[in-house]
């Protein structure tokens, strides 16, 4: 096989800024390239420039970029569209928010070889229909008349994949086209996706954050860091002999072994529980009948895809939703349903982390003042002592402090959640309720926070409730989980013993459907069956 | 499966009609709460408490206030709009040619205003943080700021006081011909054109805009179609619905907008008419003539909110 | 600092305070009484009398500098007074919601169903043409343009997580109020109200021109281009000086606020 995709030296700026910084690698067909990095590393904009693309304000000052034998570096604009209709495709993260609202699904799929003139007007459902079935797509005659917003996610994404099929690619760029998918729905994608990969025989880029889904799915691996490369190898001597240290914290990162040094003891009296509430909002009802408890120093994590209803029991534990029934209790004593009707006392006790620190941090004041604040209504400190605790403070989530006179628009993403998890910590909380408070933050962030809240954890004696969608994360940060379904608890019990020996089928399915760089997962679970007819119905969510 | 269309046009026609009673309750209110009373008012310097009385009893004025609203409602529908002070005739027949005056007036300003602002809103928004793009957004701010009297007077003062072209005055005579008509409409138009220009080019701008910000768009483009396929084709579609319930409004403000128009020129419509009937607390003429114009407002508000869903897939189509 | 980009501004912004300064100090600044006939009917503009005299020949400028102080001072006084009255009104919808929600949003549809000078000439001509009726008019209309705008902002702040935060802290009404909400919904309440007082200066005009605003011997800019409209008619510019006054004052305004929210929406906040 020869190269039939050439960048070299490749440097791209906005303005001034680097955007990528010296990129040259080589691709044949028939092979998967990965781009992995975290937000802001410059992968999608190389995967863009790998088709001719890039985003207005951008551009190239030095390098070439060579495809199928053209410098698209010195190409014209429309030599550049006539590429791109007829040689390369794209597959984007957001499916539904990338398909014209305005148009029938099977139109837009074929809008471009009807262009093109590869077919005939009059076959137009017909291609798309046929198209639609070959990916697996639930009754495609009915899918091909369909408007974007009448399908789900998961399906419109395997639409955008049939539609960049259709005008016969050399190379695909697939951009994060699982990112938004829950798990098991992504295990559907990727499967349809290294099928269409096969059969085609094209070459692919496949730009990722999730190492273990670039793992499975590419030849090899190019990591980026700040638009920069940092290492680029066989996927497999990435995985087993990474020699960057950045990408050696990257593999370590997904093979980081168990945080849990301890048991927490089973006491007689938990420290919190909810005795069969029942939840809903307005009229709907969403979780029925869920009981959960958790003791002192114990981790617990609710687990369950998007709509399952575990931010909803979070809710109802903090007391922002009042329960239809059922009672929520504090070393035994009964709450009250609604948060404002709760004791200063309840509410110092139960603290609550947001899943997005951008909203949770009033952008208005600065952190001093939201720091201030709980320590004043919880503490009723002021003066001196004030000052000594906003420092002690900012010392333990490991913050500068002189941040403290800054607004949250000067702090990155993670510093901003270390300034929620300062603000609980302020009221020195029996419980800390974390809903998803990682999900927003890339990989290695993600691992700095949840070893800040560990070992705050062991300092303050709390017990924490984690929210999460993150099957690796519960696995190595709680002591016991619980599984939800569409609002209901389907299985819950020690971390360890759930994940070795799952008793229900969906546990079963959720936990086979967690990528994992491990050689061959992919193909082990396509034979055992996990993707197959019965995503319909789930995907149907 | 249920048509969301069908049940939208009855919630919203269920709307529009609370608005309208509202609306009414709000005017009838507004002037039936009042010292004195028509019959005063009608009567004038010959009132006598006995003839006074008589003419209270003939017009209801005696009956509760609940009973007074319902007939008066139910005149309207029967087209009786009661008697104007001033004049001693039925409103009805005063106001139907002004209101047939007023709306050849606004239809003739939309059919400019509408298309012009809106060919102009596109441009600026394809040309963005151009030369062209600033150039409408100063003259736009201008013209939002002018006050439509100035703008009515500096025309005159030009094109018919120092050119002489046109009639300083849009005095209609019974006799008048298609010419006088013409060269009576001209200048009120082009005023009412400038008032109402600025506010829907500003719309259509950010309308098209948030459209070419879309990843649909993006999409289009990495797909290599041309630019004007992606502009015409892809993007202004999606701007429709908004440029639909723009132009609609922009009708109604123009029927508001007649109000000084018609004062400035002399033009002799329901926007004169209604100052006027101000002027003399003429309480009849000023309720029906603000009844007109509330129903077209409300009219065409409703029509703007319908073709918006009529030319959107996402909220004529149902979920799933 | 002066750079070609908010030179703008800065003119707008002088121009404000000199018309202003005019308004409060207006007995120093005009050369004559504004209700003293002091020249010939329609004298044409010349040195001693710079925009001429009215039909009885009072003199033109004295009038002008007089009116500024109805025209801003009544906008200024409705505007206020409607913003309270709306941000109000507004908070606590966004945060009570329930029934006072929907009492005011219906009330405000309703209002806002009627074009606003077809309102206001319903109104007057219900309450009878006056100063008071005329302020408390204007304040009902700019109250209801500043509930709808601040109510879908409030909404928006009320939904935000750090209003949780507060509210699972037990804070009292007042701090959520002064200091979760108001800081942020200040942005919006300024461009708003700069908006809002154009709107109310070219109004107030407008309602004086069709005489069923500021009634003689007084008058605001609008009343004086109606009591010159037989001078504008033969030609004469100089009657036009108070409408293009008004003018002035809108665009000095909007351009003050468009300067406003592009620094506010590039920057992202203010601090």
């Amino acid at each position: 096989m020869t190269t039939f995709l050439r960048v070299s030296d490749l440097t791209v700026k906005a303005k001034d800024n680097f955007i990528l910084d010296g990129i040259s690698f080589e691709l044949e067909k028939g092979k998967v390239l990965g781009l992995i990095g975290e937000s802001g590393a410059g992968k999608s904009t190389l995967a863009l420039a790998a088709i001719g693309y890039l985003k207005p304000g951008l551009e190239i000052s030095s390098g070439s970029v060579v495809l199928d034998d053209n410098d698209l570096t010195i190409a014209s604009d429309s030599a550049l569209r006539q590429l791109r209709q007829s040689k390369v495709a794209y597959v984007a993260q957001s499916a539904a928010a990338s398909f014209n609202p305005f148009f029938r699904l099977g139109y837009q799929v074929t809008e471009l070889v009807i262009l093109s003139g590869f077919i005939e007007k009059s076959d137009r459902y017909k291609v798309a229909t046929d198209l639609f079935a070959r990916l697996q797509l639930p009754s495609p005659k009915v899918f091909a008349r369909k408007y974007p917003h009448q399908a789900s996610g998961g399906q419109l994404q395997r639409a955008m994949i049939a539609m960049a099929l259709l005008n016969d690619p050399d190379l695909i760029v697939f951009d994060e086209p699982t990112t938004a998918l829950d798990v098991t729905t992504q295990l559907d994608v990727l499967s349809v996706i290294r099928q269409v990969v096969a059969e085609q025989g094209c070459a692919a880029l496949y730009v990722s954050h999730d190492l273990a889904v670039v793992s499975q799915m590419c030849d090899s691996i190019l990591v980026l860091r700040h638009g920069k490369m940092v290492e680029m190898n066989a996927t497999r001597s990435i995985i087993d002999q990474p020699q960057d240290s950045y990408t050696r914290s990257l593999v370590a990162h997904r093979k980081v072994g168990d945080f849990l040094t301890d048991t927490p003891q089973a006491d007689d009296a938990p420290l919190i529980s909810a005795e069969n509430i029942t939840l809903g909002y307005g009229k709907v009802q969403i979780v029925p009948n869920a009981s959960i408890a958790l003791n002192e120093n114990e981790i617990l994590a609710i687990v369950g895809e998007s709509g399952s209803g575990k931010t909803t029991v979070a809710r109802a534990i903090a007391g922002l939703l009042e329960p239809w029934s059922g009672t929520i209790k504090l070393r035994g004593t009964t709450l009250q349903g609604n948060v404002d009707n709760r004791s200063q006392n309840h509410r110092q006790h139960i603290q609550f982390i947001h899943q997005l620190p951008d909203v949770a941090l009033n952008p208005r004041q600065t952190i001093r003042t939201a720091l201030m604040r709980p320590l004043q209504v919880f503490k009723g400190l002021d003066g001196a002592a004030l000052n000594t605790r906003l420092n002690a403070l900012m010392d333990e989530v490991e913050l500068p402090r002189d941040l403290l006179g800054r607004y949250p628009g000067a702090l990155s993403g993670g510093q901003k959640q270390r300034v929620c998890i300062a603000r609980c910590l302020a009221a020195e909380p029996d419980l800390l309720i974390c809903d998803e408070v990682t999900a927003a933050l890339d990989p290695l962030v993600e691992d700095s926070i949840l070893a800040l809240l560990w070992r705050l954890k062991e300092e303050h004696r709390m017990a924490i409730i984690f929210i999460t969608h993150n099957l690796g994360v519960t696995r190595r940060f709680a002591h016991s989980v619980t599984i939800m379904e569409h609002g209901k608890i389907v299985e819950s019990g020690p971390t360890a013993q759930i994940f070795a020996d799952p008793q229900q089928a969906y546990t079963c399915r959720l936990l086979a459907s967690e990528p994992s760089t491990d050689a061959g997962w992919i193909n082990a679970r396509e034979l055992s069956g996990a993707t197959g007819p019965r995503k319909h119905r789930h995907d149907s969510l | 499966m249920k048509s969301p269309l069908l049940s939208y046009t009855v919630k919203r026609t269920g709307s529009g009609l609370i608005s309208l009673l509202l609306v009414s309750l709000l005017i009838f209110l507004g002037t039936a709460l009042l010292p004195g009373d028509a019959a005063q008012a009608l009567l004038g310097q010959n009132a006598t408490p006995e003839n006074l009385a008589a003419l209270r009893e003939q017009l209801g004025l005696n009956d509760p206030l609940v009973v007074r609203y319902l007939s008066w409602i139910g005149g309207i529908l029967q087209g009786d709009m009661g008697i104007s002070f001033s004049s001693k005739q039925p409103v009805l027949e005063i106001l139907l040619p002004k209101l047939a005056n007023s709306l050849i007036l606004a239809l003739a300003a939309s059919l400019i205003a509408v298309p012009l602002a809106i060919f102009l809103g596109i441009v600026a928004a394809l040309k963005q943080d151009s030369l062209v793009d600033r150039a409408i957004s100063f003259l736009s701010m201008w013209l939002v700021s002018l006050p439509t009297f100035l703008t009515g007077y500096l025309l005159i003062n030009f094109f018919a006081v120092r050119l002489g072209w046109l009639p300083s005055l849009s005095v209609l005579r019974s006799t008048a011909d298609v010419n006088d008509w013409v060269a009576a409409l001209i200048m009120p138009v082009a005023a009412l054109v400038l008032v109402t220009i600025a506010h829907t080019m500003r719309l259509t701008r950010t309308a098209i805009l948030s459209v070419m910000a879309s990843d649909y768009i993006l999409m289009a483009d990495i797909k290599g179609l041309d630019r004007r396929r992606i502009i015409l084709w892809h993007a202004l579609p999606n701007a429709l619905s908004p440029i639909v319930s723009i132009s609609l409004l922009t009708v109604a403000y123009l029927m508001v907008g007649v109000v000084v128009v018609e004062v400035v020129f002399s033009y002799s419509g329901m926007g004169k008419l209604m100052v006027d009937a101000v002027s003399y607390r003429d309480l009849p003429l000023v309720q029906a003539c603000g009844a007109c114009f509330s129903f077209i407002f409300i009219f065409m508000n409703f029509l703007a909110d319908f073709l918006c869903v009529v030319v959107n897939p996402r909220l004529r189509e149902p979920k799933s | 600092m002066i750079t070609r980009k908010n030179i703008g501004v800065l003119t707008s912004l002088i121009i404000l305070a000199i018309l202003g300064f005019c308004a409060i100090a207006a007995p120093l600044v005009s050369p004559f009484s504004p209700q003293e006939i002091v020249a010939n009917p329609f004298q044409e503009p010349n040195g001693e009398f710079l925009l001429g005299a009215d039909s009885i020949g009072r003199d033109l400028l004295s009038r002008t500098i007089y009116a500024l102080r109805y025209t801003l001072g009544i906008s200024l006084a409705v505007t206020l007074i409607a913003c309270l009255f709306g941000t109000t009104l507004a908070i606590t919808a966004a945060l009570k919601g329930g029934w006072i929600d929907i009492i005011l949003g219906r009330t405000v549809d309703a209002i806002m169903a009627i074009p606003q000078i077809i309102f206001a000439l319903i109104a007057l001509a219900a309450a009878g043409v006056s100063l008071w009726s005329l302020i408390a008019i204007m304040t009902v209309l700019e109250a209801t343009l500043f509930y709808r705008i601040l109510r879908a902002s409030a909404g928006d702040i009320a939904a935000m997580d750090y209003i949780e935060i507060s509210r699972l802290r037990g804070d009292s009404l007042s701090w959520n109020v002064f200091h979760e909400i108001l800081p942020n919904l200040a942005p919006t309440l300024i461009a708003e109200f700069g908006m809002r007082f154009a709107f109310a200066s070219l109004f107030i005009s407008s309602l004086s021109f069709l005489g069923v605003g500021i009634q003689p011997p007084s008058a605001d800019l609008g009343a004086l281009v109606r009591e010159n409209v037989l001078a504008i008619s033969i030609g004469r510019f100089s009657p036009l000086a108070p409408a293009i006054c008004i003018a002035v004052i809108a665009v000095s305004t909007n351009s003050v606020v468009d300067w406003f929210i592009r620094k506010y929406s590039i920057r992202g906040e203010l601090s």
